[in-house]
């Protein structure tokens, strides 16, 4: 045993009581084996949770407390090297969330961060060399094991590699944030830290990670743990030097200029997640491990107990699991074949549809129009869009071929005789749908699921004279479809179960996340959204200067300001929406005066760059709206506009829109791109006490998506 | 009008092999895919010759006994495929029980004489952990009610004792003493270096113990004596003559070689280790197997226009001692004939069934190498159901004059 090789003291000594509950324990295994080359032996440390590669390996306590002990076991024998790897596909995915998002209180939270440190650590203290044999997915606590060792080799075949932390509302707290700019500088810290995770968490490829100098070489799948330790043999005897660059005070300002930039636009303010980061960031140039690490915990353990994190991890969960597994979903078995599809219509958002339909199904989709030349240009429309993707190489030619002519169109209904799924993206014309349903009926099959792409009309009205009503189905996506995640499935009164079956099997196919909502006006998100923006538009209508409305709710940091969305809808669109819900909710959905007026002088931009370079309420806009005398703060703004939310959710549950504010949230994160921060809403609405103000109780109980109370 | 045929002299480039492993759940391969065995033997040739573009590849054939599972597939197209070949170089599976890889060899080395392929892969594999021999054999019944084949031939074990009656000369005590030897010249080949080099390591995977690295051979037993060997049980037999010290283990393995026309080597700047003389393979009765090897060389020198006489180096697969010892007898050699088995042979390496071949005709390359003085060599083996096999193979680094 040499002890000048030893850290001196095991780490997990004093952390002995951590626990988390539920934890599967990644065990860390240690092989002295022979390489050649090398003189004297290689400790190999394997982590393994003993699951498969559809449960990959995360740190815990116990987790931790095993790689200490490996790493006794590895030090103890005095090799000539130390290196990590993971099982097949899978190095390791981080900490255990579950877990760590049930810590009870801040001093746990800190504690879980120092006991990473303190394990890690020993690998980038160690006098022996250190390798991290990085041979698959990788994230968050994964990649910092691998930032710790000396040396780092990535498998070309990794599926995934990224610091995921600032995504969720918290930071890399393991080492991340001070080793990573040391070893690939602040540039690429920031952008893997920072830019990617608040990308809607981009992951890095292989040759991204060696770029951006996270991995020191990618070594091809086919014998990566062999190239590795030969690799490995090279560092040792010399023959191979891996260069590592200085960085200076000039590149750390430009790198965290960058990141304040990026997380400004990002969050807005609103996640302290990623700013703190940068703060670490800056801070690794000048101190030394301890203070960094120090600082990390810190800033970790508030981070861990923070309202965002809680509403973060909820979202995490709710995209991740709960768009997989729809609630109120009849029994898969009862869903039946979808072998050819029919769009009824070839405008855009058909186009899409019938683009999206062929892609993810690999089954005719047959598009009509009223008459030959839209239905030829419609079709034209599509199959420029496949040879686009051909082109950019995002499919091969060969798939190019078979989806080009997968989508053809016909005037003639009969073409749908054999269709199992025909959905309707018409006009938003109550009477134009139940016309095309009609028809359609003549030449279907009894079973044929009649799907409404409709945002706002009422399905069952569409549905009402069938002699089938019990397979129609309102299947809402959102714009860009391809893009979007999210689909409303809506059930009428009479839908049968395996209609809704087949619609959600569909859903699956077509890899979205769908949720299913009851038959009420505007369904989750464009009810919600118009809610929203209605009242902002009230209060310009009332006279509050646009400027100042539409600036009132950026302590949301929501992606886009109420009028940049108006103008992303196009305004005719949304006045049609707000007349449809005013039809509906005559005492909550008013018509803006304005924004008829806006409808009514065609004017589309509504938005537009200022001198200085930011942007705000076109001069064109501005003019145009006329204003009340009773204006309103931005605070009492955003009181009303957060009230009027709280109040139509709770309405919505209320109603049985959805089964569960769960499906609000959902709806609200991926079809309308709202923050994780926020949880969706309803954890945003409960934590700043607006539900219970408005609507006399909470969504959901303190400490489901907020912290315990 | 079609271009005229000419014959291509065909040359051995090089050959390489993972190290065996002891087949069963202890062994270095138990929880490692043959396939994957297979593809860090092409990675390893392709790696040790940069100078061959991997496009100029034009057949990968890949022998395996038992074609299911993970040797299933067509090994020789999948192995190409997982080693990262191109997507426009074939490869196919081939099978000959013990004599795969050494028929993926000639079956290649004729499309090369041929014209119809430059450069080609040739190798074997077998993971006797996942597929014992014979595994998911159906044997017609006709083999039994017609007296085709004695059902007791289809046990290897059984036709060596088969092979002790035919040859009451080849006693228990001279396999014991030619084993012991095998055991001898593998560790002194082996402290001599000379096994390494043709080795590849590979990452091995268990799920107790985490990752290792397999860079040795795991079979051989050094420090066996024929005394030590002498009370082994004889499992075939009772009161038989083969045991366990006299036979090879069951083995897991991959081995590989790259061949070449010769004008196409010297295109590439290939390195030409053997050139290829001919070949015969021969049947024999199937109860006695072992005898396989002694037609099968006849044929092929006479063939080739060669004696005995004119061969100086012999690596003959030790499935048994005492085929070995049938071969040697007949041709006149000593047990101990310093032209035999140089490196120790199969009783101590392991013989992964179809792999085995190609094992053979690297040591052999090594040997030429250090042996100047040595024009001809031969690889040979005998077959399960009656063959055996056997190429002849030139030394390129031959000086004339110095000739033994």
């Amino acid at each position: 045993m040499t002890s000048s090789t030893e850290p001196s003291t095991t780490a997990a000594a004093d952390t002995h009581a951590l626990e988390l509950p539920g934890e599967v324990v990644t065990t860390a295994t240690t092989r002295l084996i022979d390489v050649p080359g090398v003189d004297g032996k290689v400790a190999l440390i394997s982590l393994d949770n003993g699951q498969d590669h559809t449960r990959p390996s995360t740190f815990g306590p116990a987790g931790l407390r095993s790689l200490d002990a490996a790493l006794d076991q590895a030090f103890e024998a005095a090799p000539a090297a130390i290196a990590v790897t993971g099982k097949p596909f899978v190095f390791a995915v981080g900490a255990d969330l579950g877990g760590i998002g049930l810590l009870p209180n801040r001093d746990a939270a800190k504690a879980i961060g120092q006991l990473g440190h303190a394990v890690f650590r020993r690998l980038h203290d160690s006098q022996i060399p250190t390798f991290a044999f990085v041979n698959g997915a990788a994230l968050g606590g994964g990649v910092e094991v691998g930032l710790h060792c000396h040396y780092r080799t990535l498998a070309s075949n990794a599926a995934m590699m990224a610091l995921p932390e600032c995504f969720l509302g918290i930071l890399p707290g393991w080492g991340g944030t001070q080793l990573l700019p040391k070893i690939a500088g602040p540039e690429s810290a920031v952008t893997v830290i920072i830019e990617n995770a608040l990308n809607q968490n981009r992951m890095m490829k292989p040759k991204d990670a060696l770029k951006l100098g996270v991995v020191d070489v990618v070594l091809d799948a086919a014998d990566y743990l062999e190239q590795s330790l030969a690799w490995l043999a090279g560092v040792l005897d010399g023959s191979i030097t891996v260069q590592r660059k200085e960085y200076g005070e000039a590149d750390y300002a430009a790198a965290i200029e960058r990141g304040r930039t990026i997380s400004g636009m990002r969050t807005h303010g609103a996640s302290a997640a990623p700013d703190r980061a940068l703060d670490l960031i800056e801070l690794s140039r000048t101190a030394d491990l301890a203070v960094g690490f120090a600082a990390e915990d810190d800033a970790l353990a508030d981070l861990i107990t923070s309202s965002e994190f809680r509403a973060g991890l909820y979202s995490f969960n709710l995209t991740q699991k709960r768009a997989r597994k729809p609630v109120g979903a009849p029994d898969a078995s009862l869903a039946r074949p979808v072998s050819k599809v029919g769009v009824v219509g070839a405008g855009l958002m058909a186009g899409q549809l019938a683009l999206l339909f062929a892609r993810r199904l690999h089954v005719p989709v047959v598009l009509t129009e009223v008459d030959q030349d839209r239905l030829d240009r419609g079709i034209a429309a599509v199959h420029a869009e496949i040879a686009k993707l051909a082109g950019k190489g995002r499919i091969s030619r060969d798939e190019g071929n078979r989806l080009t002519a997968l989508v053809s169109g016909s005037l003639d209904y009969a073409v749908f005789a054999d269709a199992d799924f025909v959905i309707e993206a018409v006009f938003e014309e109550l009477e134009v749908k139940k016309q095309v349903f009609g028809e359609l009926e003549k030449f279907v099959s009894p079973e044929a699921v009649l799907a409404t792409n409709t945002s706002s009309l009422s399905v069952a009205a569409m549905a009402d004279g069938l002699q089938h009503p019990e397979r129609v189905v309102g299947f809402h996506f959102f714009n860009p479809v391809a893009m979007m995640p999210l689909l409303e499935i809506v059930k009428i009164e009479g839908t049968d179960d395996a209609a809704l079956a087949t619609a959600f099997a569909l859903a699956k196919q077509l890899k979205k996340g769908p949720i299913l909502t009851a038959d009420a006006t505007g369904f989750v998100v464009n009810r919600l959204l118009l809610r929203f923006m209605g009242e902002i538009l009230a209060a310009i209508d009332e006279g509050t200067p646009p400027e100042v409305a539409d600036g009132a709710l950026a302590p949301l940091g929501l992606p886009m300001t109420p009028i940049m969305l108006l103008q992303l809808v196009g305004p005719a669109v949304a006045l049609h929406v707000q007349e449809t819900l005013n039809a509906s909710f005559p005492d909550r959905f008013v018509v803006s005066a304005n924004l008829r007026r806006t409808v009514d002088a065609g004017v589309k931009a509504l938005i537009a760059w200022n001198p200085d370079g930011s942007q705000g309420i076109s001069p064109e806009v501005a003019e145009l709206w006329q204003l009340g005398d009773s204006p309103s703060t931005a605070e009492q703004v955003r009181e009303r506009a957060l009230a009027a939310l709280a109040t139509e959710a709770r309405l919505m549950l209320d109603e049985g829109v959805v089964a569960e504010a769960a499906d609000i949230d959902l709806a609200m994160l991926t079809g309308a791109g709202w923050p994780f921060w926020l949880g969706g809403i309803t954890p945003y609405l409960d934590r700043e006490g607006i539900s219970e103000r408005v609507t006399g109780q909470r969504f959901n109980p303190p400490g489901v998506a907020t912290l315990p109370a | 009008m079609a271009t005229t045929r000419t014959l291509q002299d065909v040359v051995f480039v090089d050959g390489a092999r993972t190290p065996f492993g002891k087949a069963g759940p202890k062994g270095q391969y138990a929880q490692t895919r043959a396939d994957d065995l297979m593809v860090k033997v092409i990675r390893e040739l392709l790696r040790r010759h940069p100078e061959l573009p991997p496009e100029r590849i034009d057949e990968v054939a890949v022998a395996a006994a038992t074609q299911t599972g993970d040797q299933g597939l067509t090994i020789g197209r999948t192995s190409a495929l997982l080693a990262g070949l191109p997507r426009s170089v074939p490869g196919f599976a081939i099978d000959r029980m013990c004599a795969g890889a050494m028929t993926a060899v000639t079956t290649v080395a004729s499309g090369i004489a041929v014209g119809a392929y430059d450069v080609a892969i040739a190798g074997g594999v077998e993971s006797m952990t996942n597929h014992p021999i014979g595994q998911g054999a159906d044997p017609n019944p006709r083999f039994v009610a017609d007296r085709l084949v004695d059902p007791a031939a289809l046990n290897m074990g059984n036709t060596a004792e088969n092979l002790h009656d035919k040859y009451p000369q080849l006693t228990r005590e001279r396999a014991d003493a030619y084993a012991a030897e095998s055991q001898r010249k593998y560790a002194q080949a082996l402290a001599a270096g000379k096994i390494a080099p043709d080795l590849v390591p590979v990452a091995t995977r268990s799920v107790e113990q985490g990752w290792g690295l397999a860079t040795a051979d795991e079979p051989p037993r050094p420090g066996t004596t024929a005394e030590s060997i002498a009370n082994l049980k004889t499992p075939f037999r009772p009161h038989g003559r083969v045991t366990a010290g006299s036979s090879s283990p069951l083995t897991d393995g991959a081995t590989g070689c790259l061949l070449a026309a010769a004008d196409v080597a010297a295109e590439l700047g290939l390195p030409v280790r053997m050139r290829m003389v001919g070949f015969a393979f021969a049947g024999v009765d199937p109860e006695t197997m072992g005898d396989g090897p002694i037609p099968a060389t006849e044929k092929a020198l006479a063939k080739a226009g060669l004696t005995i006489d004119d061969i100086g180096l012999i690596e003959i697969n030790e499935a048994f001692a005492v085929q070995v010892l049938a071969f040697t007898d007949h041709f006149g050699l000593a047990d101990d004939d310093p032209r035999l088995n140089q490196y120790g042979g199969a009783i101590a390496i392991g013989h992964p069934l179809a792999s085995s071949g190609v094992r053979l005709m690297t040591q052999l390359a090594r040997q030429f190498g250090e042996r100047p003085d040595v024009r001809y060599g031969i690889t040979t083996m005998c077959v399960g159901l009656g063959m055996g096999g056997t190429v002849i193979w030139e030394n390129p680094n031959f000086v004339e004059g110095d000739a033994k």
